[in-house]
């Protein structure tokens, strides 16, 4: 909550301050965020991981792909073994003698980048589609609704892997997979913010200055419909990484020259029942340290944007 | 009420018949089902006579046709992998779908409920914290590594319950299920359990809800007014009433169980229904997929309208006629 909230009166509405510049108030949201420490922390290793996931290639022991590095002899060590090559595998070994922690931080790099990829699209598309029916409104309007309904009403898992069973494997075509099953969660949203927003006296305005339909619309409208899309947006990211590991893990997913976080996981399965819990169990703990990071961030930015929705 | 049915099951028939027509259109636009299926050291000759055996060199349009006018009758072709009637095979394993989501959803009432009911009554307490963080991780936590960890405590450590299969059946009035023998339960409980955790932890965030928003109404003040005990006006007044919406969602989610049941299914090699569609994408064993999605698609329509019924038979308010739109 803001301070603005809680120096009023309990039972009043909270009295926010007239603001008029955009840069204030962002300051303001900025300020709002940081003041609490789950969301500082979530964001804290967010930007860990992605660091590592950026600079994978010059940080890991191992290169997980070059077939040079790996030794068939270090297969399936556990955790602090020594590798023949002289470093400790801290996390262990895969059966081809793979160093999980570098499989895992290059696996990172996959997962992550599928994640922000798809979301950044499928936002994008849905956004665009959401605004332009709510301007647009009428048949149009309840036509794209109605397809929105339809899509939404059957579960993303399910419409992800037809649509794999469709495609075949690689991670492009999983990113399709991912755009296609989230537009509507962003076309929703959008649609309706902007159908609040283009009743307001700016558009009215904008529209009596004689601007052309696409200018209103995109330059008008839709920057004053992204708070809610923000919110939804980085939620998203979270379900996007959990849906790719789920379909790399059913082998629907990323090709094998090509491991995300799940693909690892799928991997370890089959050595997990002889007790060699450390190929799938850590690829795991990855991938629920990075969902959780962000789903903290996205709750923060949720009552932080949008103070309706707190509790 | 008639007129209203006929209309929801019309609708339905056209989701279906859509569905049905660019799934199977895409499928057959893509890969080669021959090349998975013919032995490896096949002739081109062997290849075509098998084409031609299941009319895969047909034009898509006749080939199309053929199965729109045998869907008709019900009939959605036969598989490739096991040459027998896709909707034979779907209907062999949908006992044991049923019965893991249904057990499923069972799991996470329990859980759900009386977790949700706490947190709303004493919304303050350290349990209720605990109990609302442990649902974000229900929600947030891809269900296949739980799953996967549950194996690895439960099946590998402890070596208490199996780690996959379905175990014993027997028949129930000619349907095999396995919640009525002790080795069927055993093979149950882990995939249920794993399954129903999403489930539970949009049960206890409903629930809770529910229960803060009941609490603030008369007819609970005026409850304890009358002196009935804690226990009567919680577990009548309170609960009785955030049922409602829990009732709603639980029913819609239930379709998405089913389709969950796909990851759970394979992680614990359970013979269900998504293990079947698994399977068939695999090897490209396209009349499965087709009629496995059709199916699906009508599950949910049926879902969604009993749903609807039900909602209108617990809510005296809720006017069926008004919810057409």
């Amino acid at each position: 909550m803001s301070e603005a909230t809680l120096s009023g009166a309990p039972s009043a509405p909270p009295v926010l301050p007239a603001i008029d510049r955009g840069e204030a108030l962002w300051r303001r949201h900025l300020a709002a965020f940081f003041a609490s420490p789950s969301a500082v922390l979530g964001l804290a290793v967010l930007a860990i991981l992605l660091a590592l996931a950026i600079l994978a290639p010059w940080i890991t022991p191992q290169d997980p792909y070059d077939l040079r590095q790996l030794d068939i002899m270090d297969g399936t060590l556990p955790p602090g073994s020594t590798m023949g090559a002289g470093f400790t595998a801290w996390l262990g070994t895969d059966e081809q003698g793979r160093d999980m922690l570098s499989g895992i931080i290059y696996g990172m790099r996959i997962s992550l980048g599928v994640g922000a990829i798809s979301v950044v699209f499928a936002c994008a598309i849905g956004a665009s589609v959401g605004v332009l029916a709510a301007y647009a409104g009428g048949r149009i309007d309840t036509l794209v609704m109605r397809v929105v309904d339809l899509q939404l009403s059957f579960p993303s898992i399910l419409v992800a892997l037809i649509l794999l069973a469709v495609f075949g494997r690689g991670v492009d075509k999983v990113i399709i997979a991912l755009i296609v099953v989230q537009w509507a969660y962003y076309a929703r949203t959008v649609r309706g913010s902007a159908l609040v927003e283009r009743r307001r006296e700016y558009i009215e305005a904008a529209r009596c200055l004689a601007l052309s339909k696409s200018r209103v619309v995109f330059r008008h409208l839709l920057p004053n419909c992204l708070p809610p899309l923000i919110v939804v947006a980085t939620v998203q990211v979270a379900h996007a990484i959990a849906l790719e590991s789920t379909l790399s893990f059913l082998g629907v997913g990323v090709p094998v020259t090509e491991p995300s976080l799940g693909m690892l996981i799928a991997k370890g399965y089959q050595y997990l029942l002889s007790g060699k819990y450390w190929i799938s169990t850590f690829p795991g703990v990855a991938l629920v340290i990075a969902i959780i990071a962000i789903n903290l961030v996205g709750d923060r930015l949720r009552d932080v944007l949008n103070p309706r929705l707190a509790h | 009420m008639l007129v209203y049915l006929i209309r929801r099951l019309s609708q339905a028939a056209l989701v279906v018949a859509v569905m049905g027509t660019i799934v199977f259109l895409s499928m057959y636009a893509i890969g080669n089902p021959i090349d998975l299926l013919a032995a490896q050291d096949a002739s081109d000759a062997e290849k075509a006579e098998l084409a031609r055996q299941l009319g895969l060199d047909r034009p898509i349009w006749e080939q199309f046709l053929i199965f729109a006018g045998n869907a008709m009758r019900g009939d959605l072709g036969k598989s490739f992998v096991y040459n027998e009637p896709t909707l034979r095979l779907i209907l062999q394993r949908l006992p044991a779908t049923l019965e893991l989501a249904l057990t499923a959803l069972v799991f996470s009432v329990a859980l759900g409920i009386p977790l949700g009911v706490y947190a709303g009554l004493k919304p303050d307490s350290w349990m209720s914290r605990t109990i609302m963080s442990g649902s974000i991780l229900g929600f947030s936590l891809p269900n296949f590594w739980i799953g996967l960890m549950l194996i690895l405590f439960f099946a590998v450590e402890l070596k208490w319950l199996p780690a996959s299969g379905r175990g014993e059946t027997v028949d129930l009035l000619g349907v095999p299920v396995s919640f009525l023998t002790w080795d069927g339960l055993r093979h149950l409980f882990l995939p249920a359990l794993t399954l129903s955790l999403y489930k539970a932890a949009l049960v206890v965030r409903l629930a809770r809800a529910g229960t803060r928003e009941v609490v603030m109404q008369d007819y609970v003040r005026f409850a304890r007014a009358k002196g009935l005990s804690y226990r009567r006006i919680v577990l009548v007044h309170v609960v009785k009433n955030m049922m409602i919406p829990v009732v709603t969602v639980l029913g819609l989610e239930f379709g998405s169980m089913i389709a969950f049941a796909v990851v759970t299914e394979t992680v614990f090699a359970y013979p269900g229904m998504g293990k079947l569609l698994i399977d068939s994408i695999n090897r490209l064993d396209r009349p499965v997929i087709v009629a496995y999605l059709m199916f699906t698609v009508l599950l949910f329509v049926i879902i969604n309208l009993i749903v609807d019924l039900i909602y209108a038979a617990i809510d005296p308010r809720v006017r069926l006629v008004e919810a057409k739109g």
